[in-house]
Parts: C-alpha cells; sequence; structure tokens
C-alpha cells in the first residue's frame, strides 16, 4: 500500500530542550506517534505547554527530534519537496514588519517560484480571501494582531499547499474572524486539502475537524474521530431543577440523584441515568412538585479534555514510584 | 532565485530602517574637512583629504557591515520571522547567502553614493583623481565582505553582544597581523606556534588596504590586485561555509 494516504506521520518523536546554565533537560515531545490522512481536517489539541507548538515545529523543520522520525508525504522532515506542497502559519505570527501587505505575499510567492501576472492574481485573490485587500499598501508595523494573523494564514496559502498546518490560526481574531477561518478550513477541505491545526478552543476543533489528537505533558493521550472520542466512557447526564419540592420527596429522589443542591426553594438534581431520570419524574409528579427546567448535558470534547486533565494532575500528585 | 528574493528583501529592510542616513553624516564631515584643511599647502591639503575621504568610506562601511552583519540572521531568528522562510522549500544556506548577498549590496549602494560625493569634492579641490582610488575602493567593498561574513558566522552560534565584540576583535587583530608574524618569530615554542597559527587562520585585513598608495599615487599592478581579490573571495566562501555547517544543525527555538 502507497503510504500517500498518510500526508503526515509521526513515529516515537520526541524533543527534550535542553535549558539554563546546567541544561536542565524539559521533555516538550514524549514518543508521539500520529498519523494525519489525505483529505481530513485534523486537530491538534491540549492545554498550554502541551507541546503542540514544538511537534509542529518539528514537523516544519525549525527544530530537530531528540528522537523518533517523521515524514510528510512520505517525505523525510525538512525535504524541500515535501516544503513545497505545504503550507505553515506559526504561532502569534511575527513578520516583516517594513513590507507592505501585497510586498509580503510577493517576497513569499517568490520563494516558491511564484513571479509575474499569476504572482499578482494570487497576491489579490489571498487578500481578498482573508478580507485584507484594504491593507494592500499598508506596513505591516501597522497591523493589529488579528490583522497580522489574517496576512499570515494569506501567506501559508500562497503557494497553493496540500497541506495547510496551522499553529492557533483563531488566536487573536475576533468572532467574526473566528467564522471567516472555520470557513476557509471547511473551503481548503472542501477543494480536497488536509488541514492540520492546533487550538484551544475546543469547540472550533468539534465543529470542524474529523479527527482530533490530545496531548498532555508530551505524550498523546487520545486520538480518533471526534463522535468515537466524546462517546468514550461518558455517561449522559440529565439536571433538573425542581420547585416546591416537600422534604419526604426529596429524600425519595437523593438515592436516585448523583448530585443534589438546595437553593432555597429550588432544587437543582443530577441524575445519571434514564431510569432513574423516569423515577425522579415519577416522584415529582406525585409530589405536585413543579419541574422548572430539565437540561440534558451533550457531552462534548472540553468533558474530555478535563477528564484526561484531571487523570495526568492525580498521577503527578499520587506518590508512586 | 530564491536567494536573490531574500537579499533583495534583505536590502529593502536595510533601506526602510533608514540605514543609508548615515551618508549624511559622511557628507557633512566631507565638507567640514574640506573647509578646514583649505589653509595648509596645496601638497599636503590633497593628501590629507584623500586620506580623511577613504578613511571615512571605510570606516563607514565597515560599523554598517559589523553591526547590521551581526543581526542579519539572529534578528530573524529572535523575531521568528525565519520560521515561514525555512518552513518554505528554501534550504537553510540559501537564507543564509541571501541574508550576506542583501547586506553586501546595500554597502555596495551605501559606498556607490560616499565616492560620488567624495569625487565631487575632490574635483572642486582640483585634486588629481587616479585609477589606484577606485582600487583602493574596490577593496574596502572587499573587505566588508570579509567582515560581513565574520559577523554572520559569529552570530550563527553566539548572542548578539558577543558577536559583535568577537568582529570587533578580528576586525581589529586582522589589521594587525603582519604584527603577529614579527612578533611570534621573537618567540619560542608555544607562544610561537599560537602567533603564528593565528597569523595564518585570521584574515589578513591591511591587504586590503591602499591608502598609502592613494595618498602616494603609487599604482597597484592588476594581476597583483587579481590576487587581494581571489584572496578576499576565498577567505569569504570559507567563512559562508562555516557558517552554513553551523547553522545548519540549528534549532529555531
Ligand atoms: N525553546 C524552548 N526551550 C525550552 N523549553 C521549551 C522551549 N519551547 C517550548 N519549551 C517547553 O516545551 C513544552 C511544550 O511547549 P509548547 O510551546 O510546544 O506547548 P504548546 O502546546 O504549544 O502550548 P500553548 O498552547 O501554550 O501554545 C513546555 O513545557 C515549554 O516550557
Ligand atoms: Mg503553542
Amino acid at each position: 500500500m502507497p503510504n500517500s494516504d498518510f500526508v503526515i506521520k509521526t513515529e516515537q518523536l520526541s524533543k527534550i530542550f535542553k535549558v539554563g546554565f546546567w541544561g536542565r533537560r524539559v521533555t516538550a515531545v514524549d514518543g508521539l506517534s500520529l498519523d494525519v490522512h489525505r483529505g481530513e481536517v485534523f486537530g491538534f489539541l491540549g492545554p498550554n505547554g502541551a507541546g503542540k507548538t514544538t511537534t509542529i515545529k518539528m514537523l516544519m523543520g525549525l527544530i530537530y527530534p531528540t528522537s523518533g522520525t517523521a515524514s510528510i508525504f512520505g517525505h523525510p522532515i525538512g525535504d524541500p519537496q515535501a516544503k513545497a506542497k505545504l503550507g505553515f502559519l506559526p504561532e502569534s505570527p511575527y513578520f516583516y514588519d517594513y513590507l507592505t501587505g501585497s510586498e509580503f505575499l510577493r517576497f513569499y510567492g517568490h520563494l516558491f517560484g511564484l513571479w509575474g501576472s499569476t504572482l499578482e492574481k494570487r497576491v489579490d485573490e489571498l487578500l481578498d480571501t482573508v478580507g485584507m485587500s484594504h491593507a494592500r499598501d499598508l506596513q505591516l508595523r501597522k497591523f493589529s494582531k488579528g490583522m497580522l494573523q489574517r496576512v499570515g494564514i494569506a501567506q501559508a496559502l500562497i503557494n497553493d499547499p496540500e497541506l495547510v498546518v496551522l499553529d492557533e490560526p483563531m488566536s487573536g481574531l475576533d468572532p467574526i474572524g473566528r467564522k471567516e477561518v472555520r470557513d476557509l478550513i471547511l473551503r481548503l477541505k472542501e477543494s480536497g486539502k488536509t488541514v492540520m491545526f492546533s487550538s484551544h478552543i475546543l469547540h472550533d476543533a468539534e465543529m470542524l475537524c474529523d479527527r482530533v489528537a490530545m496531548i498532555m505533558k508530551g505524550k498523546l493521550v487520545a486520538c480518533g474521530p471526534v463522535s468515537e472520542l466524546i462517546a468514550q466512557g461518558t455517561t449522559h447526564e440529565v439536571e433538573m431543577v425542581i420547585d416546591r419540592l416537600l422534604p419526604e420527596a426529596l429524600e425519595r429522589i437523593r438515592p436516585l440523584a448523583g448530585k443534589v443542591v438546595l437553593q432555597g426553594e429550588r432544587v437543582m438534581v443530577v441524575l445519571t441515568s434514564q431510569q432513574a431520570v423516569d423515577q425522579a419524574l415519577c416522584v415529582i409528579h406525585a409530589a405536585k412538585a413543579k419541574l422548572v427546567a430539565l437540561t440534558p448535558h451533550k457531552a462534548s470534547l472540553e468533558d474530555l479534555f478535563i477528564r484526561e486533565a484531571n487523570v495526568i494532575q492525580s498521577t503527578k500528585e499520587a506518590p508512586v514510584s | 532565485m530564491k536567494v536573490l528574493s531574500i537579499a533583495l528583501n534583505t536590502f529593502r529592510e536595510n533601506l526602510r530602517d533608514k540605514l543609508l542616513y548615515n551618508l549624511l553624516i559622511f557628507a557633512l564631515l566631507m565638507i567640514g574637512s574640506s573647509l578646514l584643511l583649505m589653509r595648509l599647502t596645496l601638497g599636503e591639503f590633497h593628501r590629507l583629504l584623500l586620506d580623511i575621504g577613504l578613511g571615512s568610506v571605510n570606516i563607514f562601511s565597515v560599523l554598517i557591515a559589523i553591526f547590521v552583519g551581526i543581526g542579519l540572521v539572529s534578528k530573524e531568528i529572535d523575531k521568528k520571522t525565519i520560521y515561514t522562510i525555512v518552513s518554505k522549500p528554501v534550504a537553510r544556506f540559501e537564507f543564509l547567502l541571501g541574508k550576506f548577498l542583501g547586506l553586501t549590496i546595500t554597502l555596495f549602494v551605501n559606498m556607490l553614493i560616499m565616492t560620488a560625493a567624495l569625487l565631487v569634492v575632490l574635483m572642486a579641490q582640483s585634486v588629481p583623481i587616479e585609477a589606484v582610488l577606485f582600487k583602493a575602493i574596490g577593496l574596502i567593498l572587499l573587505e566588508c565582505m570579509v567582515v560581513t561574513a565574520v559577523a554572520l558566522l559569529c552570530s550563527t552560534f553566539t548572542s548578539a553582544t558577543l558577536s559583535a565584540i568577537f568582529t570587533l576583535a578580528i576586525y581589529v587583530i586582522g589589521h594587525l597581523t603582519a604584527d603577529l608574524k614579527t612578533f611570534g618569530q621573537k618567540m619560542e615554542g608555544f607562544g610561537r606556534s599560537v602567533l603564528e597559527g593565528m597569523y595564518y587562520l585570521l584574515p589578513n585585513l591591511e591587504r586590503f588596504n591602499l591608502k598609502g598608495h592613494v595618498t602616494h599615487q603609487l599604482d597597484v599592478p592588476l594581476n597583483e590586485l587579481a590576487l587581494i581579490v581571489a584572496y578576499g573571495m576565498a577567505y569569504t566562501a570559507f567563512l559562508l561555509l562555516l557558517a552554513s555547517v553551523i547553522f545548519q544543525r540549528r534549532d529555531f527555538r
């Protein structure tokens, strides 16, 4: 089988930084094995300092892995043939601030061997795509953070890449900007491109991604289609808010509920099974109490994220080995 | 083509950073000294004017080579602008070469303007202009290329401050290598080997200095000039190669 189905493949990728005068070792990425498939939108998630940027920098050939390997389009990382089909937006981008919007894009076009009218057309198109046509003759030092982010995205697309890697593309953007980036990512997917992006905003990832990987402390903790990850090990919770519940009725509900919160006249209970919900409803009906709200809690990536973070936290605190 | 794009972008950066404003100070210096020196005898006046003119061209260019040179690459790493270059199909040595060429273009343009101003002053004072003057200026550019390559090499492995100190030190010692040799010959054993080693390793920058020839109106034959040019080019190429090898292994973090 040709390995062209894998756009990105990493095997046991690790990076150890040596910091400070004594060369204290910091493990930023720890034995990471990942596949990104052709044509998918791949979310790369994890809390601050998890190692997302470090992984992406290794893939882009900016830093060298301490151990392990990675390939892009079947080429080893850093191969110019792979780079020719790649677009990259760095985290909180810094650019040549003495260039104007159009000069900036033209310069990157030259690096791909684009010149003349082909390039001019591409520059105009991209400025329009990211909504920065008005800033084509403005120097980048006069751009706002979000405007920089936008031309940064345009820069990543100048060579019409097959793979687009975006390190936190939504950061610094207003709600409209975020929606535009989401739409852009979906449009890229529609035209057959592969997109990998890192993010903290799980809601965005949930909406956009075919598959996600979640890393914590440099290690992969979950990887797969969003729906599968959400379903894993989550129970469907239902929250009920009840008024005028008599104490004896409350005592009958209490054993059914996972959590009970009293707020004066009002009672809030959390139930974790359909059976418990049915029984509680019977009790409420019989006691002539008033059901104010019944809210099913949809499991989300956020639950998974927080659960995994807690696991990591507790293994760290436990005095094992 | 990629190298040229990076070079032109670097040149543009230098222009927009208003680097060429140094020319104003140069012009003031030239006009001032020609007014001040007018009271000397004619021979002395001509010689001093040439000396000050060439000396200023030299100092201004070397200062740019050192202080812009040390920032050429390290600034791109600090500002993280290099991330978007190295992730494009640009080899790291191409980037280095582009940055080097960019500053060379800046130095060339800067020198062209200074030379034009110098010629105007010299002609206004009816100082005879000889071919050796242009050879001298050409060699100043070559010296600056060597110095830029030294600065670039230093900045691939150390901080900006240390790069500046190293490059300045090499510039000063590079003008004293002949003394290193004579001094070494008077010594024995280890000290002698060290000084001789330094003599052969460090650039012999005094070779690029034709100021004495210009003020005494001595020409330099072309074959001798060709040898000096070949030396400067080879030395620059060697430094750039070394810088590329170090740069290739670096993490941009
Ligand atoms: N240049 C560096 N030198 C030393 N340690 C580093 C360096 N860069 C990152 N690290 C460490 O590596 C770990 C991972 O950092 P990284 O920037 O990859 O995280 P991240 O997942 O991108 O976080 P964020 O969401 O905040 O961007 C952190 O513990 C960080 O301290
Ligand atoms: Mg990051």
